[in-house]
């Protein structure tokens, strides 16, 4: 157990540094907790096992994430046919009402943004959020630079459409608003850890 | 509603309630558990190259 000649520097060590944002990403595509865990810990299996792969100086993070999509999407083939159990899966399928005083809760937009197809989903949260620039989005998901901006598009488009927004609607998250509308919604947001 | 024009004001907020949504979900403290799975993966790895 106790080894004493640990590597100095082991750069799979940093992986720990990407947990967080691996944890996000993997809510994202899964919508529940304990799935988005449970694809986190096989992705971590999968980077340590294949890390030789991993090319040192390149961006860890995209590589990390490229792992977790495709453990994502062989595992959903494989799933195909039980039921999955997601977050606000019941949500999701009520027709999204906008708040007739132009704010938008996070509730809401967590509701509307689950209706998006998972490459959409997947597309606008790597561009959208976690910062990655369309190269690096593309690179991560394996497919073109045109293929994320039309996927990120039609994303955006699909929200629009959801949430009945217009321009002259301000898009906002209150807090409170959040606050009130998951308490006594249908979202179990929150699950032991 | 939107037309084909570059990326609209709406379409920002639509970027930043969605950083905001990452942006939570990236705050919540990682788990033990993973901790501990970086722990026995290298372990379980210096006990083989024995």
């Amino acid at each position: 157990m106790t080894n004493s000649s640990t590597a100095a520097a082991d750069s799979r060590d940093e992986i720990l540094e990407h947990l967080p944002s691996m944890r996000a990403f993997a809510m994202s595509l899964t919508r529940n907790r304990a799935s988005a865990d449970d694809l986190v810990h096989d992705s971590i299996v999968k980077a340590w096992k294949n890390f030789d792969k991993f090319q040192n100086g390149t961006n860890l993070r995209a590589w990390l994430f490229t792992i977790l999509r495709n453990t994502f999407y062989s595992q959903r083939r494989k799933a195909k046919h039980e039921v999955a159990d997601v977050d606000g899966a019941m949500a999701a399928t009520l027709a999204v009402k906008p708040h007739h005083d132009g704010r938008l809760a996070l509730a809401d937009f967590e509701k509307a943004f689950a209706e998006l197809t998972d490459e959409q989903r997947e597309a606008l949260v790597l561009v959208g959020a976690s910062g990655m620039s369309y190269e690096e989005a593309a690179e991560t998901c394996g497919v073109k630079v045109g293929t994320v901006k039309s996927r990120v598009n039609r994303a955006r488009a699909r929200l629009i459409e959801l949430m009945s927004l217009s321009e002259d609607e301000p898009l906002e998250l209150t807090d409170q608003a959040t606050v009130a509308v998951v308490s006594d919604s249908i979202l179990p947001r929150k699950t032991a850890v | 509603m939107v037309g084909e024009t570059g990326k609209s004001s709406l379409e920002e907020q639509i970027d930043e309630n969605l950083r905001k949504v990452f942006q939570k979900d990236t705050e919540e403290p990682v788990p033990d558990r993973f901790v501990d799975l970086l722990k026995q993966l290298k372990e379980r790895e210096q006990a083989n190259d024995k």
